[in-house]
């Protein structure tokens, strides 16, 4: 009877130890609409942990877990894998790829207001008062930004990536990134006003990243085969729908403020069994490749693995996120116009997209 | 706080029976140890840590599958993905759980792929004793395979055993119960002369794989069915024992398993359902022969072919065709030679010699088709005094690696070493103290090879350096209490060149890299007794408790998280089990306990993971030839993961009915 009791007496401690999952680290405060971003965690695949930071620039302090402190009643929270990040008309629009859908968030105190579903969603996109979601299953859904709800599918390549509007056309790169040997090489051209396609652009294998910069022209990233064929930059004019340069650099993300494209790249080498990082700035009004630095050797040197990039539209300031073994919380840099580094902060896991409160 | 609370009411509950131990052996021991040696387990040994479940004890503990049962074994953790279907791997004092080598009936199962064995296809139908050896078995007559991992685990099946005019032995069983659990099971044994005899055993396993699971938070609370874990697997197994006119004895060995398993995936936010699926046929067929003359020498040798077909089936995939279909098939064609012989009446030595030749094949894009020799040699000796132990061995591994395309991985040399001693400081008294020491590694897997866009072949093997050093103490008691027997080891594990996956260019291709770095402190305590306080009723007790501090020491690259406890290790772990023995009857109670872990590299909130413990119950009652068994599992319903987003079942049950002859 002494040991029934002593069992027992081990178990009602061992209930009595067990804690419940800790609350999220950090205060309870509400961001305020004050001058900062948002930035989106990836999280690594199936560890459910995509998770979004807040950056207030005017104190220089990191809020993170946002999500999961303004809706904690969201069962499993913002999910698996986050892709994008916008805000359009006051609503925050958070991509959470694996988790098969689009959370829509107010802008302000990131409170959620709805969900869309969408199929292994990737990029997002808006117009008018539609938002457009890229579908890895080969189309686009389009959705009311007032009400959040789906209203037509448009078919595109197979496994659709960013997006990006020039005009009342939509151009959306296709990868085809699951068919290994049979790749896309397209863009494909929307009229977003009939929502028909009108027609596809040859560019390179696996495309990727698309934007537009302000002189009517589009940079789309082509990652390459991870073979023979190396990643490249393109130029398409939008007026010619027409591929009018190729870049002899290899681009893995880029972002666009003004006359410059900030653009760094990560490809394997067989040969030394590392990643080779390059960075690169790019002239987009003469497109010209420059010979300026937009991040400084020493600094460079210290990034394991660039995975987010975006410029502040005010100050300038290029920030660059580094994802390291994609399984450590990563750190987010601020570099200045000149290329040194102002700040440095540790993120969620994987920090990879930016959305500025203006 | 708690923690410390926990770990003093075990160390409480650890001195209880050894109080009684002190109290009692001082009077007259040795009586005592005649009348009740039948009593004492012989899974305790004195000279390497190992740890066994056999015969009765086995059949009365809350378990399916082997995988079940080891969680009983204190410093291992079992990756579990959940269910019946649910992967499962056992990871032996935080080295990996490549390191632990699986060998079924004295051969080694072996997985060039990846390196690791899924303990759930083991059923306990036909297994008659698990064992557990640190470092290795104090066996030296053995394969040098057996010498070739930092642990192994013996799985055993059952061989007949006929006595007077007996010349068949039958059992047939039928088990149900949660998650639509169907798994009926026939085993045969024949007399087929006075030197052979047959066994032939078969088993099906259906199942839906459905539970409920229930994911919780400070502010949700919700509900799901576990989807697309459904279980179709049938195992036959077939065998010829004999013996020989000079008494040496051989066996030749059949395995067939095939299944087909969905695979329910991560529950993560929105998605709770997949469809992916898994197909297995695995065979192997072996033959061994063995000839001992006890004191002077032994011989022996195997032979074994396995062929391991897996087919991965993805209808969700969003390529072109919207399917994907990915085939891998394994052979191996494996020789063992070895010999023993005893110098003198104190010191013997053995050598052994294996050759394995394994390849692999596979639809997937860009696979490099290895083929893998592999020659292991293996020189021990062993001096054996009354009090005294010693043993070492060097082994001897020469891998040569060719592809059908790109590029193979280099040849590897490597020479390791494992000396152990146990001193037994009192005679008569069955105290022994000892320590072992083994240097080994693992090789890089084909996987780590040749697996997705961009191999290494450049990967080195994986090194363990391990220190063990602990004491065992036995004895019979007086009374209603039997006998108790304490083994407690402390160990420091070095993991040097951990292969561990980096990214490369994108997530497709992370490239496996030699730049990890842990080092292990444990110390494990199991303490066995038995209480009698009837003359028909019986009390086992057995109790083990695993304290681990793991940290990833890896510096340079990769070292982002430097101190820190590696993944889905707990600093603190045991289990309990009671088993009563009365009449026709048995009952019994098991306890599990894991503490809590971090499941990424950092141990910030976000990876947290809290404890959890199971209380599992068990009763059966034979009646002449039938005995009908009940399980309830998990009763106090409580809700886990062991891997994160992979939910454990909650309170589950089994109904077995077995007929034996």
């Amino acid at each position: 009877m002494k040991h029934l009791f002593t069992f027992l007496s081990v178990i009602i401690l061992f209930a009595s130890c067990r804690k419940d999952v800790d609350a999220p680290s950090g205060s309870k405060e509400v961001p305020k609409a004050s001058v900062g971003f948002y930035l989106l965690n990836e999280g690594n695949m199936n560890m459910n942990k995509a998770s979004l930071d807040y950056y207030d620039l005017v104190n220089g302090k990191l809020t993170s877990n946002i999500y999961q402190k303004q809706n904690p009643t969201v069962v499993k929270g913002l999910g698996d894998v986050g892709n994008d990040l916008k805000i359009y008309g006051g609503k925050l629009y958070a991509v959470i790829n694996n988790s098969n859908k689009v959370e829509v968030m107010d802008a302000v105190t990131a409170v959620r207001i709805k969900q869309i579903d969408v199929t292994q969603c990737r990029y997002l996109a808006f117009y008018k008062e539609n938002v457009y979601i890229t579908s890895n299953a080969g189309y686009v859904v389009v959705a009311d930004t007032a009400t959040l709800t789906e209203k037509a599918h448009i078919t595109t390549g197979r496994n659709p990536e960013q997006m990006a509007i020039v005009g009342n056309k939509l151009y959306v790169a296709n990868s085809g990134g699951y068919d290994p040997d049979n790749y896309e090489r397209t863009v494909s051209v929307i009229n977003l006003d009939t929502r028909q396609e009108l027609k596809r652009i040859d560019v390179a294998v696996n495309l990727h990243r698309i934007v537009a910069d302000q002189y009517g022209d589009l940079y789309v990233t082509s990652r390459g085969d991870y073979n023979t064929i190396p990643s490249r930059l393109y130029v398409i004019d939008t007026k010619t729908d027409q591929v009018k340069k190729e870049f002899p650099v290899g681009a893995s993300n880029l972002a666009i403020h003004n006359d410059l494209a900030y653009i760094y790249s990560v490809s394997w080498s067989n040969i030394t069994n590392s990643n080779t990082i390059t960075y690169a700035t790019i002239d987009v009004k003469n497109e010209t490749l420059l010979n300026t630095k937009f991040i400084s050797d020493a600094d460079a040197a210290k990034i394991v693995l660039p995975y987010g990039i975006a410029v502040n539209p005010d100050t300038e300031d290029v920030y660059v996120t580094d994802a390291l073994d994609y399984i450590s919380p990563g750190i987010l840099y601020c570099f200045d116009k000149t290329g040194k580094k102002k700040w440095q902060v540790e993120t969620g896991d994987i920090p990879a997209h930016f959305a500025f409160m203006k | 706080m708690c923690r410390y609370i926990c770990i003093f009411i075990y160390c409480l509950y650890l001195l209880l029976p050894g109080k009684a131990v002190a109290q009692l052996t001082a009077k007259d021991t040795l009586r005592i140890v005649q009348v009740n040696a039948r009593r004492i387990p012989d899974n305790i040994n004195p000279i390497t840590p190992v740890q066994t479940l056999s015969g009765r004890r086995l059949e009365t503990l809350n378990s399916l599958s082997v995988a079940d049962a080891v969680r009983y074994f204190s410093g291992v953790q079992l990756k579990d993905y959940g269910g019946i279907g649910g992967l499962k791997t056992i990871n032996v004092r935080s080295m990996g759980s490549q390191h632990t080598a699986v060998f079924y009936d004295g051969l080694m199962i072996s997985n060039a792929q990846n390196g690791q064995v899924d303990l759930s296809k083991f059923t306990l139908d036909n297994i008659d004793a698990i064992s557990l050896y640190n470092g290795q078995s104090n066996n030296i007559f053995q394969t040098a395979r057996a010498f070739s991992a930092g642990n192994v685990l013996y799985l055993t099946s059952k061989t007949p055993q006929f006595s007077g005019n007996e010349t068949w032995h039958g059992k047939a069983s039928i088990k149900t119960g949660s998650s639509g659990l169907i798994n009926p099971s026939l085993l045969w044994q024949q007399k087929l002369s006075d030197r052979i005899s047959s066994t032939v055993s078969a088993e099906w396993v259906n199942a839906n794989g459905r539970y409920k699971y229930r994911m919780k938070d400070l502010e949700y609370d919700s509900t799901a069915f576990r989807q697309n874990g459904n279980i179709n697997a049938y195992r036959l197994e077939a065998g010829l024992n004999g013996t020989l006119r000079d008494s040496s004895t051989w066996n030749l060995k059949y395995y067939y398993y095939n299944s087909s398993r969905g695979l329910p995936g991560a529950v993560v936010a929105n998605k709770y359902k997949y469809g992916q699926h898994l197909n297995d046929q695995d065979m192997f067929a072996q033959a061994s022969w063995k000839k001992e003359v006890p004191g002077r020498f032994g011989l022996m040798a195997n032979v074994k072919y396995s062929n391991f077909f897996n087919v991965y089936i993805d209808p969700e995939y969003l390529n072109e065709a919207r399917y994907l279909d990915n085939y891998y098939r394994q052979q191996e064609i494996y020789a063992s030679v070895a010999g023993k012989y005893n110098l003198t009446s104190y010191w013997g030595a053995a050598l052994a010699t294996d050759m394995i030749i394994n390849t692999m094949g596979s639809n997937i894009r860009r696979f490099a088709e290895p083929t893998r020799y592999t020659e292991l040699v293996s020189l021990a000796s062993r001096l054996h005094f009354k009090q005294l132990e010693v043993q070492g061995n060097i082994l001897a591994t020469i891998v040569d690696e060719s592809v059908k395309a790109y590029n193979g991985a280099g040849s590897k040399r490597e020479y390791t070493p494992a000396v152990s001693a146990a001193w037994q400081p009192i005679p008569g008294k069955n105290l022994w103290l000892r320590a072992f020491y083994k240097n080994i590694f693992r090789m890089p897997t084909f996987n780590d090879l040749y697996y997705t866009y961009i191999g290494n072949n450049n990967l080195r093997p994986e090194f363990v350096k391990q220190y063990d050093a602990g004491f065992t103490y036995t004895t019979a008691l007086r009374g209603k209490w039997q006998y108790i027997s304490i083994q407690a080891d402390g160990y420091y594990n070095n993991v040097r060149d951990k292969i561990v996956a980096q990214p490369a260019e994108n997530l497709f291709g992370w490239m496996m890299m030699n730049i990890g770095k842990v080092v292990i402190k444990g110390a494990e305590v199991n303490v066995n007794t038995a209480f009698m306080p009837l003359h028909n009723m019986t009390l086992n007790m057995s109790l083990s408790y695993t304290y681990q501090d793991a940290r990833d020491m890896t510096t340079g690259k990769g070292g982002y998280n430097y101190g820190e406890q590696i993944p889905y290790t707990p600093w603190h772990s045991g289990a309990l089990t009671a088993g009563l023995d009365w009449r026709a009857f048995t009952f019994n109670y098991s306890f599990l306990y894991t503490g809590e872990r971090y499941f990424q590299k950092r141990n910030t909130p976000d990876n947290y993971m809290p404890s959890w413990y199971t209380s599992d119950i068990s009763a059966s009652w034979t009646i002449r030839r039938v005995k009908f068994s009940a399980e309830l599992n998990n009763m106090l319903d409580q809700q886990f993961d062991v891997v994160r987003n992979f939910p454990m079942p909650g309170r589950n049950y089994r109904i077995t009915m077995n007929i034996h002859y």
